[in-house]
């Protein structure tokens, strides 16, 4: 047996002393790569539960790599919102490799449940929560800038949770010199001024309103509502929906709702049949909308209606 | 991790009654602490390698004759502390009565090659006798978990993680350290087994390490202090 160096034994002690992050997180599988890193399916042995374990590809990490995972880290960490995933640790791998743990996410994708047999209503109700946990991150001043239907995950018990906050950025960062060098996205549901490195919060709405069309077409948006052609074909579609998704969608960021939660009470008064923001209705579409609101009683009445003309006539006789 | 009320040590093992046990816990003693003392005797006491390393033998011939390791009264010391006092003991009298001609007689403990020690010795001029000490004693607890796990691995069967750690874990500069992939194509496995190989390795070293202290202190406090003294920091 050769006698350890310096460095080996060294190492080792280190090796007693750290209780490495591999030790605690076995890994079973992958469960999809990023252009940062790779997230697998780990199994913490300490607490005895599966987690998502994220880590950065780079063996060697650049100070900016280190930076941008530890930011995301540490945004998951600041958003504690039902609609957010959590995040439970953070680490260094023994080969250098930095992570962090996420709860393990059991259910579909959105892109997969927009597919299935769910009502439009239940597939709205599941946007308006992702609305929700985007309003709750921007109230905290963090920007996602990537949304669409494969970083939303719906879990067995009907909760809707945003995944994949790996570009997300403080609005604070946003607002200084670095913001026109970043360009982040998702060709549909990026929002153009993103290719120009200009983001607000209402690029997000841009991107809820590019999960708005998936929802109703089955289709991912174009770079721009204008340029959305098989769209004007979607006859089935209410024109309030067209009108909340063009509003969300439109190119110039002024013209788009200012807030996700304006843009969810929009979607919520189009649920109640209510008077939406981004739509001046016609007659013939409000009273089409209140009779739909008041469906029931209109019914009552016309069959109360009915039975006594009925009653008349017989009389009558 | 409390020190378990069933777990006999080292320490406690050398004062039994029955010979071959007793036999036993002072060899593996020996073991742990030859190079420790060795570096003791040769920088505390200025002693030649060659009588360095004949006194060190002697002490543990006489540690043997005298019953000097079941001795120990852990309410007074740390059985570390205790050792390095009775060796300066020995030696002050050795050299006083010249009884070197006497040591060692027919016992010998362990093959340690005292090249080794005493490379590293001179490799550092400057060492002082204490520190010289303390890092040898570090050094004997990481190649006696070393020595533990391998025994395990190999008894098991699990060569092929060993290796993995040894590739891997062992090597002497940062350079020479394969990527987990490199280690995955070499033994034709997937990445993410040799990282779970290499964490169920460091884990059972790990492991092995803390029960050597554990081995080598007679109760929680003691350890806990041995292991503050190798880590630098409580025991997680």
């Amino acid at each position: 047996m050769t006698t350890l160096s310096h460095a080996a034994v060294a190492r080792l002690r280190r090796l007693i002393d750290e209780a490495p992050a591999e030790s605690r997180y076995e890994i079973l599988e992958t469960l999809g790569e990023g252009g940062m890193g790779t997230v697998y399916l780990a199994h913490d042995r300490e607490l005895e539960r599966d987690v998502a374990l994220k880590v950065l590809r780079a063996a060697a990490p650049s100070s900016d790599d280190r930076e941008r995972i530890l930011r995301e880290a540490r945004i998951l960490a600041s958003l504690e919102h039902p609609g957010i995933v959590p995040v439970h640790d953070v680490g260094v791998l023994q080969d250098g490799r930095l992570f962090y743990v996420m709860k393990r996410v059991k259910g579909e994708r959105f892109d997969q449940f927009v597919h299935g047999e769910h009502s439009r209503t239940e597939l709205l109700r599941a946007l308006l929560q992702v609305c929700d946990a985007i309003s709750f991150a921007h109230a905290a001043g963090v920007v996602h800038r990537d949304l669409k239907p494969q970083n939303i995950m719906l879990g067995a018990f009907g909760e809707v949770l945003v995944l994949d906050w790996g570009v997300a950025k403080w609005q604070r960062e946003l607002a200084g010199p670095d913001n026109a060098n970043t360009v982040a996205g998702t060709p549909g549901y990026m929002a153009p001024e993103q290719l120009h490195g200009v983001v607000d919060s209402r690029s997000d709405v841009f991107g809820l309103g590019g999960i708005l069309f998936f929802l109703l077409t089955g289709q991912h948006p174009s770079s721009s509502i204008a340029t959305d052609g098989e769209w004007r074909e979607e006859q089935s579609i209410p024109t309030a929906l067209r009108a909340i998704c063009e509003r969300s969608r439109a190119d110039n960021p002024a013209n788009r709702y200012p807030t996700a939660q304006a843009m969810a009470s929009d979607i919520i008064n189009f649920l109640d049949a209510l008077p939406i923001a981004a739509h001046t209705e016609s007659l013939v579409e409000r009273l089409a909308r209140v009779a739909s609101r008041h469906r029931t009683a209109i019914l009552l009445v016309l069959a109360y209606l009915v039975m006594r003309v009925a009653l008349l006539i017989f009389t009558r006789r | 991790m409390p020190f378990p009320a069933t777990h006999l040590s080292l320490v406690r093992r050398v004062r039994s009654t029955d010979a071959a046990t007793r036999a036993r816990a002072q060899e593996a003693l020996a073991a742990v602490y030859w190079a420790p003392i060795y570096s003791h005797v040769r920088l505390a006491h200025r002693q030649e390698p060659a009588d360095a390393e004949d006194l060190t033998q002697g002490f543990f011939a006489e540690a043997v004759r005298r019953d000097l390791f079941a001795r120990y009264d852990p309410t007074r010391a740390r059985f570390r502390t205790y050792v390095r006092r009775c060796v300066d003991s020995y030696i002050a009298n050795a050299l006083q009565a010249e009884r070197r001609q006497k040591r060692g007689g027919a016992v010998t403990f362990v093959s340690l090659d005292a090249a080794d020690i005493e490379c590293r010795l001179t490799t550092e001029e400057d060492i002082e006798a204490d520190a010289a000490f303390e890092r040898e004693w570090a050094r004997s607890i990481v190649e006696t978990a070393l020595a533990r796990l391998r025994r395990q691995y190999r008894a098991t069967g699990r060569t092929v993680p060993l290796t993995i750690f040894e590739h891997y874990d062992l090597v002497d500069t940062d350079d020479a350290r394969p990527t987990y992939a490199e280690l995955a194509a070499e033994h034709r496995v997937p990445a993410t087994q040799v990282t779970n190989w290499l964490a169920a390795a460091r884990r059972d070293f790990r492991a092995h390490a803390l029960d050597t202290i554990r081995d080598l202190t007679s109760s929680d406090e003691e350890f806990r202090e041995e292991v503050r003294a190798l880590l630098g920091r409580e025991p997680s």
